[in-house]
């Protein structure tokens, strides 16, 4: 039995000691060593998660907030029309960032002589930009009009065909639906911008835009376009940029606040278990002193066994922490939070350096103990 | 015999004691301050959505079609209806007053300024209004906090004017500049930037406006913001098809829909809509918002449960070779596991009850300093929160009991295992 455990040490490479000790400590204290563990695993997943989500959420909510509409408009000077190539100069510019919507306006005969705004504008763009409007039904064909809801009752209150003239040239329009946004849209009558210049020859007037991004993505995006079109006015939507800085600032600072404790605590859970998985292994402190061990092998295997713990704790629970941050984000806003991964070294330091203060605190107790006495069992 | 034992374990253990005292009074001070801002947030964003401008807006009932373009009336102000002024402070006496943050009535008149034939808007700026007992002040810088004005805002008593940025370029105004008004010269007070039509226009007191156009008590129409609850099947339904149980829950809840209902009935001859861009997505912005926060609660209050577990688990297995002592002197498994859970339920009261207040406390410093007003936590709460800290510190300390008391008194007091 010596003889063969003897051979087989012999045989077996030669691992150094320290790492022995390691491995021997998590197998023979699996149970503390687990919990220990679980403890950490949780800390550094509830760490990554709620990173995970601070960074997340500004973008998630941006999206959120591009449904109220427009953020910049590009408008004619002194009520002209805007120049032919201005929508595609914009589309240039937004390279995808954004929507741009064409709108032209004039201002037509019913044909009982009352006067209504008709628009012509790009209605698949419409819908994508204008969510809040509540359509019965989009126009599909061509000649069919879309009628505010207050429109509706002045030029077709039966929901009949009707005409409408505009500078001697009278159009037969369908009413496809009807419009309601509770806003200057009711008032009007809505076709097709191809429609509408065939019918009056008047050129967009008023581009919308609902440009996406960060507000320095924003202002940038108003910078070139007022560089590439100087016929025009490019402002800035204030009520929709406004809005959104202040309700994303506060939404992000109380997440902040409540990240900040969420990570305190998980800090303290780990710091309260690794405290007791120490101080629970003093009489293997007291046998390695008693053996001849050095006080500066002893605090580096504790050490070394609390970074490991901490490190695999981080890895394990950095995964753990992007699935809840994912799920959180899917079924909040129907879209999971994308990984970064760039918060794993912040996880893993922070996870390390919480298990060695965890380790240093009872190491500092136990030092000043006589190993004869912790032996005892006092 | 019992209580001198418990009263001994605290007395002779006062740093584990104070250690899992300090993880209980943390955890529990987390989750108060966590359900507290959860319960609030809803409240305190939605205020802060209000930046947006209002989310209602009023109208004559028998008004004429619009003839907006560009924000630029083209409608002759002889056509069309009007509201009443006097009409507007009954607002207040609505059912969801409270949630009536403000309101600003507009009244827009063709004028002849320098020359030139420009809009004039005239509106409240902070008007001083009352209603029975009730004084308030309400007018665009409530309801349209985007609105910048370098120089001064005008009394609105006063025929002071707000000249727009992009206007006042244009005719080289400065504050406290005079302007000729269809003849008459008023001081221009400020400089008025608001990113849309406005700039473009003149903006004025409300008496000023109906004295140009000889119309007094004359409102063109009425915006006002209101704190709603988000949409839901309820509010959406036709409040004509209700019975009257329905109608009774649709009426006494915030929804966009039931103010403007109730407007309407103030108001008479009037037509309250929601402005739709700014009331449907506030309702989508705002359960977004809450949904983040409920379940960012929840991974609070699992954390703080963890810690606290944690903290009892490893202040029982400490104490391993004094169960054995006791077991050794003849002690049942039941009395020591009642000995630990009494031990646990003490820690628990304390910890909840100083872990409450820091909680009230820390709630209240993130109110202040994210949104400028108080958190305020329902004393309601305490019993739910002890509750709470009693239950969790008593399945924290079950598993580490069982193992506790199960354990061989001989190994124990030997300082094996």
């Amino acid at each position: 039995m010596t003889a063969t455990l003897a051979a087989r040490r012999a045989d077996s490479h030669h691992t150094s000691m320290f790492l022995r000790m390691l491995m021997r400590a998590a197998i023979l204290r699996r149970e503390r060593a687990a919990s220990a563990l679980l403890a950490m695993v949780v800390a550094a997943a509830a760490t990554t998660a709620m990173l995970n989500l601070y960074v997340d959420v500004q973008a998630k909510l941006r999206k959120e907030f591009r449904d109220y509409g427009a953020n910049v408009v590009v408008v004619a000077k002194d009520g002209a029309t805007l120049p032919e190539d201005t929508l595609s100069k914009v589309n240039a510019i937004l390279a995808g960032h954004g929507l741009a919507v064409p709108f032209a306006y004039v201002v037509a005969r019913t044909s009982d002589d009352q006067s209504v705004v008709v628009s012509g504008t790009d209605f698949e763009q419409v819908r994508k930009l204008d969510s809040w409007w509540s359509v019965s039904a989009w126009p599909q064909g061509s000649q069919d009009a879309l009628v505010g809801a207050r429109a509706a009752a002045v030029v077709s209150p039966l929901g009949r065909p009707f005409d409408l003239s505009f500078q001697g040239h009278a159009i037969h329009l369908t009413p496809a639906g009807t419009l309601s946004t509770g806003a200057a849209e009711d008032s009007r009558t809505y076709l097709s911008l191809t429609d509408f210049e065939a019918w009056t020859g008047v050129q967009p007037s008023t581009i919308e835009i609902a440009a996406s991004g960060s507000p320095e993505e924003v202002d940038s995006t108003i910078l070139k376009l007022a560089q590439a079109l100087p016929a025009t006015e490019v402002r800035p939507v204030r009520q929709i940029m406004e809005g959104e800085a202040r309700v994303l600032g506060k939404t992000r600072a109380t997440l902040l606040a409540s990240a900040s404790l969420i990570i305190l605590t998980a800090a303290l859970c780990v710091l309260s278990t690794l405290m007791g998985w120490v101080l629970d292994r003093r009489r293997d402190f007291a046998i390695m002193k008693a053996l001849g061990a050095s006080e500066r092998l002893i605090s580096s295997f504790f050490a070394a066994e609390a970074g490991v713990l901490g490190a695999i704790g981080a890895v394990v629970g950095f995964v753990i922490g992007i699935g809840v941050a994912a799920w959180i984000g899917r079924a909040n806003f129907h879209a999971p939070v994308v990984p970064r991964f760039n918060v794993l070294p912040w996880v893993l330091c922070g996870s390390v350096v919480v298990a060695l203060i965890s380790a240093a605190l009872p190491m500092s107790l136990l030092r000043r103990v006589q190993p004869a006495v912790i032996l005892r069992g006092e | 015999m019992f209580i001198r034992l418990v009263y001994e374990s605290f007395r002779r253990q006062k740093r584990r004691k104070a250690l899992a005292g300090i993880a209980i009074t943390l955890g529990v001070a987390v989750a108060t301050a966590m359900i507290a801002v959860a319960t609030d947030v809803g409240d305190k964003i939605s205020r802060e959505l209000r930046s947006y401008g209002a989310n209602l807006l009023v109208t004559p009932q028998e008004d004429t079609l619009d003839l907006q373009i560009g924000g630029v009336d083209l409608k002759p102000p002889s056509d069309g209806a009007y509201l009443n002024e006097a009409d507007l402070p009954k607002i207040r006496g609505t059912f969801w007053h409270h949630n009536i943050v403000g309101f600003a009535p507009m009244l827009p008149v063709n004028v002849d300024a320098d020359g030139k034939n420009l809009t004039l808007l005239g509106t409240y700026f902070s008007k001083k209004l009352s209603f029975g007992k009730d004084d308030f002040a309400t007018g665009v810088r409530i309801t349209h906090p985007w609105w910048k004005v370098q120089g001064a805002w005008p009394d609105d008593n006063s025929q002071d004017v707000l000249v727009g940025e992009g206007l006042a370029a244009r005719l080289a105004l400065q504050p406290g500049d005079q302007i000729q008004i269809g003849g008459q010269a008023h001081r221009v007070s400020g400089i008025l930037s608001t990113g849309g039509v406005e700039d473009g226009q003149i903006v004025a007191p409300l008496g000023l406006a109906q004295q140009i156009l000889g119309r007094p008590g004359a409102v063109r129409r009425l915006y006002v913001s209101a704190l709603t609850k988000p949409e839901d099947a309820l509010a959406r339904r036709d409040p004509k098809t209700m019975n009257a149980e329905l109608f009774d829950r649709w009426y006494c809840s915030p929804y966009v829909q039931s103010i403007a209902y109730q407007l309407q009935e103030a108001i008479p001859h009037s037509h309250a809509e929601q402005i739709r861009q700014v009331a449907q997505n506030e309702g989508t912005v705002l359960s977004r918002i809450k949904g983040l926060m409920l379940l960012v609660t929840l991974a609070a209050l699992l954390a703080s449960a963890l810690a606290v577990s944690a903290a009892m688990a490893t202040a029982i297995f400490e104490r391993r070779s004094e169960v054995g002592l006791m077991k050794a002197l003849g002690a049942g498994n039941a009395s020591v596991a009642a000995l630990f859970f009494v031990e646990a339920m003490l820690l628990a009261l304390i910890g909840g009850v100083i872990g409450f207040a820091g909680g009230a406390l820390l709630a209240r410093q993130i109110g202040r300093s994210i949104f400028d007003s108080r958190i305020t936590i329902d004393p309601v709460l305490l019993p739910v929160i002890l509750a709470l800290a009693v239950t969790v510190t008593f399945a924290g300390s079950a598993l580490a009991i069982r193992r506790a008391v199960k354990f061989d008194p001989v190994y124990a007091l030997r300082g094996e295992g």
